[in-house]
């Protein structure tokens, strides 16, 4: 749709003002991806009760502004052995890259970080080739 | 208890940025890692978007030092380009590409996204609990070669 690209500007710069509000009030680094995993794998549960609360708040708020919306709907594909491997994939690759598009993309490249930049390089070229080789080649997404 | 209250906020504002943005639907992701398919522009605007109040937070944290709570900002990140983080990305970025999901959309979506989106939560959370393992064995594998 011809606005998409508005709403898109608009929903960064709410991701980009969460992140620093992180940063600047809690002096924390908002990535999604490490902040779960430490509390997965007990590596953080020194602040475990802070991530927790940021987990809550990014599970339990997005519902509340459904209503406003006629429809919201992920279009998750129903095969689930492609969620089963790509969940792993995701799962096992942050935690191994230390971050993900919202640790390595949002708040790395903001700081001009060379560790954010070569993942963000990677990781989108692991997503382009994905599509190449499971859409475009063996046709099962 | 404010410490726990603004990671509440900080998190709730980034759930609603994820949904108001569109970065919940999982075809928007795939459009915009799809090259040679119908290409959709959406995430460079909302990664661009997301980077400018970021850029200056980083800018004043610098001055501050010291975070509004009291701990000091983490200014001094890692530097060194490692074979994890190159690898990591690698598979982090085939995962993205074959569902469509990131971790923060993931979470932002599990009211909403269906069993679908329970199971991709669940097998990403599997997928963190193995990685200290997999990261030994790479680091093993790395020793003895």
């Amino acid at each position: 749709m011809e606005q998409d690209w508005i709403w898109g500007l608009v929903g960064g710069l709410m991701i980009g003002s969460a992140g620093a509000l992180y940063l600047l009030v809690n002096g924390r680094i908002m990535g999604a991806s490490g902040i779960l995993g430490g509390l997965v794998d007990r590596s953080g549960w020194s602040t475990g009760g802070e991530r927790l609360a940021f987990v809550i708040g990014l599970i339990a708020f997005p519902p509340l502004l459904v209503p406003l919306y006629r429809e919201v709907d992920t279009h998750i594909t129903d095969n689930f052995a492609v969620i089963v491997a790509a969940g792993l994939l995701v799962g096992i690759g942050t935690r191994l890259a230390n971050g993900c598009t919202s640790g390595h993309g949002v708040c790395g490249i903001s700081r001009l970080s060379l560790r954010g930049l070569v993942a963000t390089v990677f990781y989108l070229l692991g997503g382009g080739l994905a599509l190449v080789l499971f859409r475009h080649i063996l046709g099962v997404i | 208890m404010q410490r726990l209250f603004f990671s509440f906020l900080a998190g709730a504002l980034f759930g609603a940025g994820l949904l108001v943005s569109g970065m919940v639907d999982t075809t928007k992701v795939q459009g915009w890692l799809d090259v040679f398919g119908d290409w959709d522009p959406t995430l460079a605007f909302v990664m661009g978007g997301a980077i400018i109040p970021m850029t200056f937070a980083w800018i004043y944290g610098r001055r501050r030092e010291t975070a509004v709570l009291g701990n000091p900002i983490p200014l001094d990140g890692k530097t060194e380009v490692s074979r994890t983080l190159v690898l990591g990305s690698l598979l982090f970025g085939a995962g993205w590409g074959l569902a469509g999901l990131c971790p923060g959309p993931s979470l932002a979506s599990l009211s909403f996204g269906g069993l679908g989106g329970l199971v991709f939560v669940l097998s990403m959370m599997a997928g963190m609990y193995a990685a200290p393992a997999v990261r030994g064995q790479i680091d093993r594998a790395a020793a003895a070669n």
